[in-house]
């Protein structure tokens, strides 16, 4: 089927890519809303409105207007089993929203899966570019012309003063949200974070983990978006995040030189803990698995272990996910089994991709 | 009673499930039951974003009590999708695009609250476009109008009064009929 494809790969095309500040930012996220005009939006819509509001957006991809873009597969979310829109919310393809509740559902994905068009999720059509590390306005950029491309061939819902209009008020005005996902291990560990992050949110941003809403910081990840979409430009909104995130990444960067500086052998020890761990334990439940890739990635970044791609950190992750896990071993497990095939499979890619057999320095 | 998944942790959440008529009793433990995906990734459990807004929502001005012998308005309701004010406030999402015009200064408050301000100031649609960006220009020309009159900087301001009649003209010629 044609999604297998998405459901396949735990890394998509676009994240193989090296992008500005990789080693903090894993990637730069920029979403639009947009609804069409004369249609209910998808939490009222019956069914026949959903389908109609699909066939027409689907059409835009199919008629060729996104050749410019890229190529694009069109997914229909009715097609897939439940497995398969697990795993395309852990890819962060699709959102959980789309995956649970959403009617006449359907994902448009480009080739490198760094364009993901979600149509009647809660909004008729969510724009989703994602790039490699620190590219928030490489992102706003992309999605801004895709945004044309739909404006173009559709007719939107927008008013003068509210501006784009949209299913939740907090999405109202620009209807963009732009997020950088971070990897901030030396914060976490220098008991810096709860501070930095207060301080996010008195500006006007949002902190949240690895799955967005409601989902908890695993792997010292966290997730910074835009809260306001009124009354801010969309550059004023990607500025504001770009001049938040910088000094994040420069907090985070300072704490990482000061535990090598004073604690180095006890870093070390820890960070090397963790690859042992990881490449020998026989049970490894999802949130230990978190942490210590986050300790074994740290170290890679900071030179301590020299012969694993962060790549394959990355990768990890998102592989070490329940439905991911499920999709990789053909079969429906229970926790303990699961916890089972996580540390098998965590194993055997660090056998596999250490960069010199698995010898260590 | 012990988790019946991982058997090691006291079970902590028990629920019954009933699909097609077949009656499953679960006794399960947090942690097993974040594992098995009971719900997806990142689904809000319990408290979400739209439950935080209705909290948001009540509005109604403090102190205002009702007045007595007088029956209540009707609340105000969507006329497109029928959605009324207090259907709002629970779902937290609007109906329709109408909504927003049905509802009208009621929600100034509420934008208030979570952006900080009421109106869009971003991009524009290039289609219906045209003509906000006019209107946009028309009020900005109007203040630079005012500010000239107050310097009194007469010349400056017949200029601009001149642009701010062109540009109006240029709207009325847009307009169908």
């Amino acid at each position: 089927m044609a999604a297998g494809r998405f459901a396949q790969n735990a890394l998509s095309e676009w994240m193989k890519g090296e992008g500005p500040d990789s080693d903090i930012v894993f990637s730069s996220r920029v979403r639009v809303a947009r609804n069409l005009k004369g249609f209910p939006f998808p939490i009222l819509a019956t069914g026949q409105h959903a389908a109609e509001v699909k066939n027409k957006l689907i059409a835009v991809a199919k008629e060729g207007k996104l050749d410019a873009v890229g190529t694009f597969e069109t997914v229909d979310l009715a097609e897939l089993s439940e497995l398969e829109r697990r795993v395309l919310v852990e890819k962060h393809l699709i959102s959980p929203a789309l995956a649970g509740e959403s009617r006449a559902g359907a994902v448009v994905v480009s080739d490198n899966e760094a364009i993901s068009i979600m149509i009647n999720e809660e909004d008729h059509l969510r724009i989703q570019c994602l790039y490699p590390g620190f590219q928030v306005q490489e992102a706003w950029r992309l999605a801004s012309r895709i945004d044309d491309i739909y404006e173009e061939a559709t007719e939107y819902a927008f008013d003068e003063k509210r501006g784009f209009l949209t299913s939740c008020p907090t999405n109202v005005g620009t209807g963009i949200r732009a997020s950088v996902m971070m990897h901030l291990p030396a914060l976490v560990m220098t008991q810096q974070i709860n501070r930095i992050l207060s301080a996010i949110t008195q500006v006007g941003l949002a902190v949240r983990g690895l799955y967005g809403e409601g989902s908890e910081a695993l792997g010292n990840l966290f997730q910074i978006s835009n809260q306001i979409t009124l009354g801010q430009s969309e550059d004023e909104i990607i500025d504001n995040l770009h001049g938040v995130v910088r000094q994040i990444i420069e907090h985070e960067k300072a704490a990482r030189q000061r535990l090598l500086q004073e604690s180095r052998l006890r870093l070390e020890d820890r960070v090397k803990r963790s690859y042992g761990i990881l490449s020998h334990a026989a049970i490894m439940d999802s949130k230990e698995s978190a942490q210590r890739l986050s300790d074994v990635r740290l170290g890679i970044d900071l030179g301590l272990i020299g012969h694993v791609s962060p790549q394959v950190m990355n990768e990890l992750m998102v592989m070490t996910q329940p439905g991911f896990l499920q999709q990789a071993f053909e079969e429906k497990m229970n926790t303990e089994q699961r916890d089972m095939r996580r540390a098998e499979l965590i194993r055997g890619q660090l056998a596999s991709r250490s960069q010199d057999g698995g010898a260590y320095e | 009673m012990l988790c019946q998944e991982c058997g090691k942790r006291p079970a902590t959440l028990h629920f019954t499930k009933i699909i097609n008529g077949d009656k499953n009793e679960f006794h399960i433990c947090e942690s097993c039951a974040r594992e098995r995906g009971e719900g997806l990734p990142g689904s809000p459990n319990g408290f979400s974003i739209h439950s935080l807004l209705s909290g948001l929502m009540d509005f109604d001005p403090a102190g205002k009590g009702s007045l007595q012998g007088q029956t209540p308005a009707p609340p105000p309701r969507c006329e497109e999708c029928g959605l009324t004010y207090p259907q709002f406030k629970k779902l937290g999402r609007f109906g329709c695009s109408s909504c927003y015009k049905h509802f009208g200064d009621r929600l100034d408050p509420l934008f208030k609250r979570v952006h900080g301000s009421t109106a869009h100031v971003g991009k524009i649609p290039q289609r219906s476009g045209g003509r906000i960006k006019t209107r946009r220009e028309i009020d900005r020309l109007r203040q630079e109008m005012q500010s000239s009159i107050q310097n009194e900087e007469f010349e400056t301001a017949a200029k601009l009064r001149d642009e701010i009649r062109l540009l109006e003209k240029q709207l009325q010629s847009a307009e169908p009929g």
